[in-house]
């Protein structure tokens, strides 16, 4: 994939967040190309959450810029507009709405947000869940799903807003050990169709499968950002090697 | 679907249980049950002027609770707001609203609020504006309660799929949020009822207003309270098992 080539369709710049006095972002920088899959892993409260949820506005950065599509990210109507068409997002709770179906889970963006009719959302929703193979539960409630289940119907309900780009927050971390490869296995079905993501997780395995670009964080900093093979043999900072040491051999 | 029927059927035997057994020990400590007896004449005519009450109670209440639901709801939106012009608007009105006593506003309603802003309100529309204010202050709460106990994920997964803020509070917060709350609905649907009969001192011809005044030409007032109290215990017996029913069905949905 010659992603890297692209004009970047997120650009980040000197980003910093504060929480009160508590720094979350310290100056972060990250270009991310059309149809590039980055893979952020570090330790917990280095700020790998922060950073996908202000590309995607549910925080506010306070300076440095963060452009999406070409539209900077501010308090104007036109940045809520742009996340709102180009970003998808996937929780690690999941997030699905209990009182719905898993089919109006699905429906209730495309046609509130989208003004899509009802048949044709009806359509999109089973072709997405088909793709994350379970649309023979479009009639239940996400309570009667099984974690991993849940999981691909909240991939799905983002997925058919059509976005550029999808954001993973630790998908796999409220999941039981045997339904983590479901989930991984849509991921990863995913990226090879060519969508942009940017995936928070410590599933290494999935990392090196998928990854273009690695990004490891500490104290709301990027300490190391490379290719995959670099970055699983020879990482250049001490953190880093560290870190995979305790994930990689625990 | 069968429990609740059988509770209100075990509560509605039992109430007619006590008023017998309240008949028979009348008959020997001077009680006259013959002002509301329906096998005579005189007797069966008082009832259904008692009962004639009914109408107003019921046409009252519901109307009163229904303005004070949704009022309740548009005072409790700017309550969670980050503004705080908003939050300001929400507490004032609920702290103000609330330290007005009801019997109080009936009045204020009935008597000043025509005066004040030079129009004419009927008993009804008086009692109805009185005790949907009053109510409405804590409706909002209730809402806000409500509303504060939906996690933030939930906010965050609209805002994943684009839902407006109209949106995401009319097909994702509220739905939930009203399931939480609906025992605390039933409750003030039960206090709306009762209330309900401060609205006699205006003259409101209600459950109480014909109890008063049956009273009045009768001089039985043990009896007919005694019929007065029952009739608003099986009133609200109903309304409980109206609303536990709902509670079950919206459950229901959820599980399948």
């Amino acid at each position: 994939m010659d992603a890297g080539r692209s004009e970047p369709v997120i650009r980040m710049e000197n980003v910093s967040k504060f929480f009160d006095d508590f720094q979350a972002l310290k100056d972060v920088s990250l270009d991310v190309a059309l149809g590039e899959k980055v893979v952020v892993c570090g330790p917990s409260g280095s700020g790998k959450s922060t950073l996908i949820r202000c590309i995607n506005r549910l925080e506010k950065h306070q300076s440095g810029t963060i452009r999406v599509a070409g539209v900077e990210l501010d308090d104007r109507r036109e940045s809520l507009n742009a996340v709102r068409a180009n970003v998808g997002m996937v929780f690690q709770q999941f997030n699905l709405f209990p009182h719905l179906t898993v089919l109006q889970n699905l429906t209730l963006g495309p046609v509130r947000a989208r003004k899509m009719p009802a048949a044709k959302a009806r359509d999109l929703a089973m072709r997405y869940l088909e793709r994350v193979r379970i649309p023979e539960q479009a009639g239940k409630y996400p309570r009667q799903l099984s974690g991993g289940q849940q999981q691909r119907v909240a991939i799905a309900r983002s997925l058919c807003m059509e976005p550029k780009i999808m954001l993973f927050d630790e998908p796999t971390s409220a999941l039981d050990p045997e339904m983590i490869n479901e989930v991984l296995e849509v991921m990863a079905e995913l990226a090879a169709s060519g969508m942009t993501m940017i995936c928070v997780t410590h599933e290494m395995g999935f990392a090196r499968r998928v990854a273009d670009k690695m990004v490891f964080m500490d104290y709301g900093e990027i300490v190391e950002m490379s290719d995959p093979a670099k970055f699983f043999t020879a990482p250049e900072s001490q953190r880093c090697r560290d870190f995979l040491e305790k994930i990689l051999h625990h | 679907m069968t429990t609740p029927s059988i509770s209100l059927h075990l509560t509605l035997r039992a109430v007619v249980v006590v008023a017998l057994a309240l008949a028979v020990s009348g008959c020997s400590a001077n009680w006259g049950w013959y002002v509301v007896d329906p096998t005579i004449p005189s007797g069966a005519s008082n009832l259904l002027f008692l009962l004639s009450g009914l109408k107003y109670t019921i046409l009252l209440s519901l109307t009163a609770i229904a303005i004070s639901i949704f009022t309740g709801l548009l005072i409790a939106l700017p309550g969670l707001s980050e503004k705080p012009l908003f939050r300001g608007i929400n507490r004032t009105y609920v702290e103000l609203i609330r330290a007005v006593p009801i019997l109080v506003m009936i009045l204020w309603v009935y008597y000043g609020l025509p005066q004040l802003a030079d129009i004419s309100i009927g008993v009804f529309w008086a009692g109805v504006i009185a005790l949907a204010l009053s109510d409405s202050a804590f409706e909002a709460e209730i809402f806000r309660a409500g509303i504060q106990s939906i996690g933030k994920g939930q906010y965050e997964a609209a805002h994943s799929i684009s839902l407006s803020y109209t949106d995401t509070m009319r097909f994702v917060i509220l739905p939930q949020a009203i399931r939480r709350i609906l025992p605390a609905l039933g409750n003030q649907l039960v206090y709306m009822l009762k209330m309900s009969s401060l609205v006699s001192v205006i003259g409101m011809q209600e459950l109480t207003r014909k109890a008063n005044e049956l009273v009045v030409s009768q001089y039985r007032p043990l009896e007919i309270y005694t019929i007065l109290v029952l009739e608003y215990l099986v009133l609200i017996l109903i309304v409980s098992a109206g609303v536990r029913w709902l509670e079950r069905r919206l459950k229901t949905d959820e599980r399948n």
